[in-house]
């Protein structure tokens, strides 16, 4: 007995092989990756990164991914916040229509022209401003990745808090609301979670991206304690790395530096899934 | 005059055809072959070996040259398991990559020189000096008769064999410090120390320019000459390695490497070529 092609039967066959395809790839980085953090002879989970010296360690790369992210966040969520407010007062309808194609335009742009322009514009400010440091450093990389997570952010926030805006608009101007008032006490505090959400996926892009800090964060492997200082990601990491010798300790970190990368995104993911699923639970409750 | 003045010029571009075409001799020993040459490995070949592949495949449309990277380490592993039939290395084998029976072509010398900025005036450094420069024991450029800068340090990332040769032949294999900024290649290194006034790096002696400056060290100007007659030290050796002796048509391009032809890419891709013992 055959059974009939349908569009269901097409369809689960996709899914099943594109989830086969996804768990194939999460075991063939477990895979490679723990043996390499299971080895006490070059141990991955140390600071020091000296492959000459026969060190291997690749916690301080997983600091200055971290590094980067909150320092990218907390410049960008302030800004992103304050270009959503300020879109939706009614009297700068003009220019927030101009503000959002920018911003929309902006999330297109390659990562890799913002690098250039900041190699040739920003690195040498940072230099001669600060004579001490020679422009390459976690500060220039940082503020290069708000430009990076600003437009999904602010587009998060935006996508959130206009249909509030207009839902409540009568309402708050018939009570006597002014437009700031509206925006400060009803739009923006309740607002929280999409807030929350647009802060996770900026920072999840934030560690996610390779050649802003390939390009400007000078990637020296160290832990530091200024802005001025060289750092190096785990996405720059496998960039420099990916072209050693294949099987060599060095080699072997990138599967432990991928794996590392990959949990931090599905944490991530799993946290914002989490976040919405309450925010529909919550909008529901409010309805009935 | 105007028209012979153009009438002088095609004439001068005339007579630099003439050696191409005498050298054009040295493809000769190509007729009649065909097939495919599979090379991969160390990415300071490449230009070399594309130059050459393309002269190749123009003059004799039965052979097919692929041309790949990955690096030292891929070249002696993929040549081991027969996967294409020259590896390059930017080193010699180890030991445990000659065991597979493979057979080393030295055909290129190349230098790797410190280079500073062309503003700095610092002329000339000692092996001692950049070693403590890399240890983090000098750190501004007053401390060796420059101005009051800090030294801003530039290395190349772990798969370089730039670095390989930097590290194990001007520093002595003594580590270096971990704040040093990382690039990712010989250009990008190049382009960091033109633009910064206190940045140290180094680079193949190939790629240096009026952008940089190549302070002398140890009183030796680090020049193609002084690389070639051993003067200046810290070179390596550009490698082709087969398994086995080399047959055919393979045999045929590594002679052509060695061939005047051959030195002549080498030499445009800013390296010394080296005649086969």
């Amino acid at each position: 007995m055959t059974s009939p092609i349908t569009t269901e039967r097409v369809l689960l066959a996709l899914v099943s092989i594109v989830f086969a395809l996804m768990m194939l790839l999460f075991g063939f980085l477990f895979w490679f990756a723990l043996p390499v953090f299971f080895n006490t002879e070059t141990p991955v989970l140390s600071l020091i990164w000296q492959p000459e010296q026969g060190q291997y360690g690749i916690l301080s790369m997983i600091a200055g991914s971290g590094l980067i992210g909150l320092m990218a966040l907390t410049l960008a969520f302030p800004v992103a916040v304050g270009i959503t407010g300020f879109c939706l007062f009614s009297r700068y309808q003009n220019i927030a229509s101009w503000i959002r194609r920018m911003i929309r335009l902006m999330a297109g742009i390659p990562t890799v022209v913002y690098g250039l322009a900041a190699v040739f514009l920003l690195v040498p400010l940072l230099r001669e401003t600060f004579r001490s440091c020679s422009g390459f450093c976690l500060l220039a990389a940082a503020v290069m990745v708000v430009l990076l997570i600003l437009p999904v952010m602010v587009m998060m926030l935006d996508t959130h808090c206009r249909p509030l805006e207009n839902q409540i608009r009568l309402a708050s101007a018939s009570m006597g609301f002014t437009d700031t008032q509206t925006v400060l006490y009803l739009v923006l505090p309740n607002s929280t979670k999409a807030m929350a959400t647009a802060a996770l996926l900026g920072f999840s892009r934030a560690i996610g991206d390779t050649i802003l800090p390939l390009m400007l964060a000078g990637n020296a492997p160290q832990l530091t304690d200024s802005v001025f200082d060289s750092v190096r990601t785990l996405t720059a990491h496998i960039g420099l790395v990916l072209a050693t010798e294949n099987g060599s300790a060095a080699y072997n970190s990138l599967f432990a530096a991928g794996l590392l990368l990959l949990a931090m995104s599905v944490t991530v993911t799993l946290l914002i899934r989490k976040m919405e699923h309450a925010q529909f639970n919550a909008r529901r409750g409010d309805a009935e | 005059m105007r028209l012979k003045s153009g009438f002088m010029r095609l004439l001068v571009c005339g007579l630099c055809f003439i050696p191409a075409i005498t050298q054009a001799s040295d493809l000769d020993s190509f007729k009649g072959l065909s097939g495919t040459i599979n090379i991969a490995g160390g990415t300071a070949h490449i230009p070399v070996m594309k130059q050459a592949a393309k002269a190749v495949m123009k003059d004799n449309s039965e052979i097919r040259i692929t041309i790949a990277g990955g690096g030292s380490g891929v070249g002696a592993q993929q040549v081991a398991k027969g996967l294409v039939e020259i590896g390059n290395t930017g080193r010699p084998l180890k030991p445990s990559e000659a065991k597979h029976g493979l057979v080393s072509f030295p055909f290129a010398i190349d230098g790797v020189a410190v280079i500073i900025n062309p503003a700095n005036p610092i002329h000339a450094l000692t092996q001692q000096q950049v070693a403590d420069i890399y240890a983090g024991k000098i750190t501004n450029w007053q401390s060796l008769g420059g101005d009051d800068r800090s030294i801003n340090i530039f290395t190349r990332d772990e798969a370089s064999g730039t670095r390989a040769v930097f590290v194990k032949k001007l520093l002595r294999n003594s580590p270096m410090v971990n704040h040093a900024n990382v690039v990712p290649s010989n250009g990008a290194m190049k382009t960091a120390i033109a633009r910064d006034p206190g940045a140290l790096g180094y680079s193949s002696v190939g790629y240096i320019d009026n952008t940089v400056k190549a302070p002398a060290l140890d009183n030796v100007q680090p020049t193609n000459d002084a690389c070639a007659s051993g003067e200046y030290p810290i070179v390596r050796k550009l490698y082709m390695n087969t398994k086995g002796e080399p047959q055919e048509l393979v045999r045929e391009f590594i002679d052509f490497i060695y061939s005047p032809q051959g030195a002549e890419y080498i030499r445009a891709s800013g390296y010394i070529p080296v005649s086969n013992q």
